[in-house]
Parts: structure tokens; sequence; C-alpha cells
């Protein structure tokens, strides 16, 4: 059994065929689902599903070591998306506690070739899915959430990720 | 005793000596815990960022253990087991096609070969 074919290239694989593959999958769920509010939950869940593993392969890849700040969280994320969807989103906009920042980048490669209907679809809603997902394995609890899209007529996409709680280790049974 | 009971046990006992590591250290600890030495074996132990735990018991002479076992979670585990959408995160793994290819890099590590021959 030869999985030597299945190791692609991150340099050689071609973007638009995630583009057109993503393209297909939210026009196929329009269609099925027709709620775009379920639509976008359904792109949440896939996006979280999708972080879950991901953050391994980041992990293996990037040799990181856990985020004590969220600085920290933030220019690995800003990493992420550089390694995965060659992408480079700005940090910006931190609250005044530190546990709030803006990602804004004014091109994303999974809205190329996009018109959006006006109808509450969010298009990209599997990105903060797979935020969440990916730093809910490295004990984060995070929020994730658009705050402008560039789909619906603004210049550029901002999305907001917000800091809740650390999540503890699971404490085996009998130990305090 | 069963495997299951000897899982748990484990995982008790590497969350005690995590715990106990964190707070003896009179410095903050980078890495956490890394292994543990008796008479006839050492324990090697590495924890990801995101809590997968790898332990391997060697002999006492082996070398580099904590590199193979970053190996083994780079290119094994990452590789057969996240990559494969039929193993559950956070189920016991039954791929074959993991432990075939865990099985055969092991064997090859530098520190099986030298014990081998």
């Amino acid at each position: 059994m030869s999985r030597q074919t299945s190791r692609l290239d991150a340099k050689k694989v071609n973007s638009e065929l995630l583009t057109l593959t993503y393209g297909a999958l939210v026009s196929q769920m329009l269609k099925e689902i027709e709620n775009p509010d379920d639509v976008n939950k359904q792109l949440e869940r896939i996006g979280y599903n999708m972080g879950v593993r991901l953050i391994e392969d980041f992990l293996a890849r990037t040799t990181s070591n856990r985020c004590l700040e969220m600085r920290e969280t933030a220019d690995k994320i800003q990493q992420a998306f550089r390694l995965y969807l060659n992408m480079q989103p700005t940090v910006t906009s931190w609250s005044s506690a530190g546990d709030e920042f803006s990602l804004v980048w004014d091109q994303c490669p999974l809205s190329e070739w996009v018109e959006m209907p006006n109808n509450g679809l969010k298009y990209c809603a599997l990105i903060p899915g797979a935020i969440r997902g990916a730093l809910q394995m490295v004990q984060l609890d995070v929020q994730c959430w658009f705050v402008q899209d560039q789909l619906k007529g603004d210049t550029v996409t901002e999305l907001r990720v917000k800091y809740i709680k650390r999540l503890e280790d699971a404490v085996p049974a009998g130990e305090d | 005793m069963s495997r299951e009971e000897e899982g748990k046990l484990m995982y008790g006992m590497l969350f005690s000596i995590k715990s106990f590591v964190a707070k003896i250290s009179p410095l903050d600890p980078k890495d956490g815990f890394l292994n543990y030495k008796t008479s006839k074996y050492t324990l090697h132990c590495l924890e990801t960022p995101s809590g997968i735990k790898f332990v391997m018991n060697t002999d006492n002479q082996a070398q580099g253990v904590r590199e193979l076992l970053k190996k083994i979670y780079g290119e094994i585990y990452v590789k057969y087991v996240v990559r494969n959408p039929m193993c559950g995160i956070g189920e016991p793994i039954t791929s074959e096609l993991f432990k075939n290819k865990l099985d055969t890099f092991i064997k090859q590590a530098p520190l099986y070969t030298v014990r081998a021959s």
C-alpha cells in the first residue's frame, strides 16, 4: 500500500482546486439546506472538525510550544494562515485587556470569484470554525466571528477573536 | 492486569509526575517532565502542546529518544492518524496502516538497530 503519492508539496498544490472545491461545497449546501443560517452553522462545524486535525499538523511542522499569551497566539494564527492559505492577515485592534484582537485581510483565497447573494450567508464561516477547533486543542476556549466582510461590500475582511477561558487538563478519577 | 487498567495507571502516574514537576521546580519549567530512570529502564515522555503524550520505555543507554518521539509524532501520528479521516480523534487507534508504519519506523531507528545487532 503506497501512500507516497499523497505527500503533496504545499507549494505545488494548486490553490484554485481548494477554492473551487470549497465553492462547490457551499453551493451544494445552500441547495440542500436552504436556510443560510443553518449553512453557516454547518460550515462552522466542518471548520471546527478540520481545525481539530489541522492543529496537529501545524504543531508537528512548526514545533511550536504552547502559547502563554494571546499575543503569541495571534502570531501563531497569522503563521498558520501563511502556511495553509498563503494569506497575510494583519493583527490589529487589540482590546485594552489584551484578550481580543482582529485579523484583517483584503484578499481571501477561499472567496475568490465569489458573488454573494445578500441572504445572511457567511461564505468563509469555515475559517472561524477552524480557528476555534484548533485553539481548543491547545486548551484555549475562544470565540471567533466576522466583523467586516469584503463579500458584503466592506473594503476589508475582519475576523475578531476573543479569548474566553483556558481549558484545564482532565484529572484522572480519584485525583484532586 | 489488563491493558486498559495499565493504561489508566500510566496516565495517572504521568499526570501526578507532571503536576509534581510543575510545582517543585524552582524555575519556570519550559518543557516540563522529560523522563525518569530506574535501575532497569528509562521512561521517556513527550507531551505535545495539544496534550498528546508519547511514552516510550527503553534501556538506560538509549540516546536521542526525545527526537525519536518527535519524529513519531510528526511523521507517523500526524500522517497516518490525523490525516486519516477514518481515525477518530480521542478514540483508540485501530488503524492497521498506522500500526505497520510505526513498527517499521521503530525498527529502522538507530536506537533499535544498535540493540538488535
